[in-house]
């Protein structure tokens, strides 16, 4: 999947200024399927090793997808101190068999580490991530 | 009243796959119920046997999460329209 840089820079930045929180967010796609917005969203959890997504914002992330002719595609976190990989946490709790889990690994700070799964039914699936230059996403509301 | 209630992905195994359902009930508990009724298995997935709201379920009726205003028991208007958001969690 194709992640434009902006995307790609948006999960990182929240990542590295929650730390040594975990991060938490979510994608929106365009009906083509092409990402074009990530949610910086709050963590209720406010922990180093769990997330949840502060519902309001969820819900308020979600009427703003929709309301640009998007839809939500994904979720993402952070992990602080472990790899860019879902733990078993994060496949236990995996509700959205169509959704993107993107990570974002934070062992070495100075190199985040940005990947992509698909998590269904208790199996984990590799996405490859292709950074793609991207234009800035104008959002009209 | 009548109210649509948007039923999230995760639980659209126990509305036969529907993505929206319609119910009758003057209380987000009321309607819940009713869904239940029709769809037997939602309700325990949606509601303590307490009567609580699961922890992990939110609520949003127009608008506007139900825990910040009176839970379950918040009375609803004809043509509401009701959304299930479960949690997003994970570790």
């Amino acid at each position: 999947m194709e992640v434009p840089a902006e995307i790609r820079r948006a999960m990182v930045a929240h990542a590295l200024f929650c730390y040594p929180e975990e991060a938490c967010g979510l994608l929106a796609a365009d009906e083509e399927g092409r990402l074009r917005m990530a949610y910086c969203l709050g963590n209720t959890d406010a922990s180093p090793v769990t997330y949840t997504l502060d519902p309001q914002e969820h819900f308020r992330a979600l009427r703003h997808a929709e309301a640009n002719g998007w839809h939500l595609a994904g979720v993402f976190h952070s992990h602080t101190r472990s790899p860019a990989r879902p733990s078993p946490t994060d496949v236990a709790r995996a509700l959205e068999p169509d959704w993107l889990y993107v990570l974002v690994g934070l062992e070495d700070r100075g190199d985040p580490e940005v990947r992509g799964f698909w998590i269904r039914e208790g199996t984990v699936e590799e996405e490859p991530l292709v950074g793609t230059a991207g234009e800035i996403v104008e959002v009209p509301q | 009243m009548s109210v649509e209630v948007m039923i999230p992905t995760v639980l659209r195994p126990k509305t036969g796959g529907q993505a929206v359902v319609c119910a009758e009930g003057t209380t987000v508990r009321e309607v819940l119920a009713a869904v239940e009724a029709v769809h037997p298995g939602f309700g325990p997935m949606v509601v303590e046997a307490s009567g609580a709201l699961k922890r992990f379920i939110n609520v949003f009726l127009d608008d506007e999460d139900v825990r910040y205003r009176q839970g379950l028991d918040t009375p609803v208007a004809d043509g509401a329209t009701l959304l299930i958001l479960p949690a997003v969690a994970g570790g």
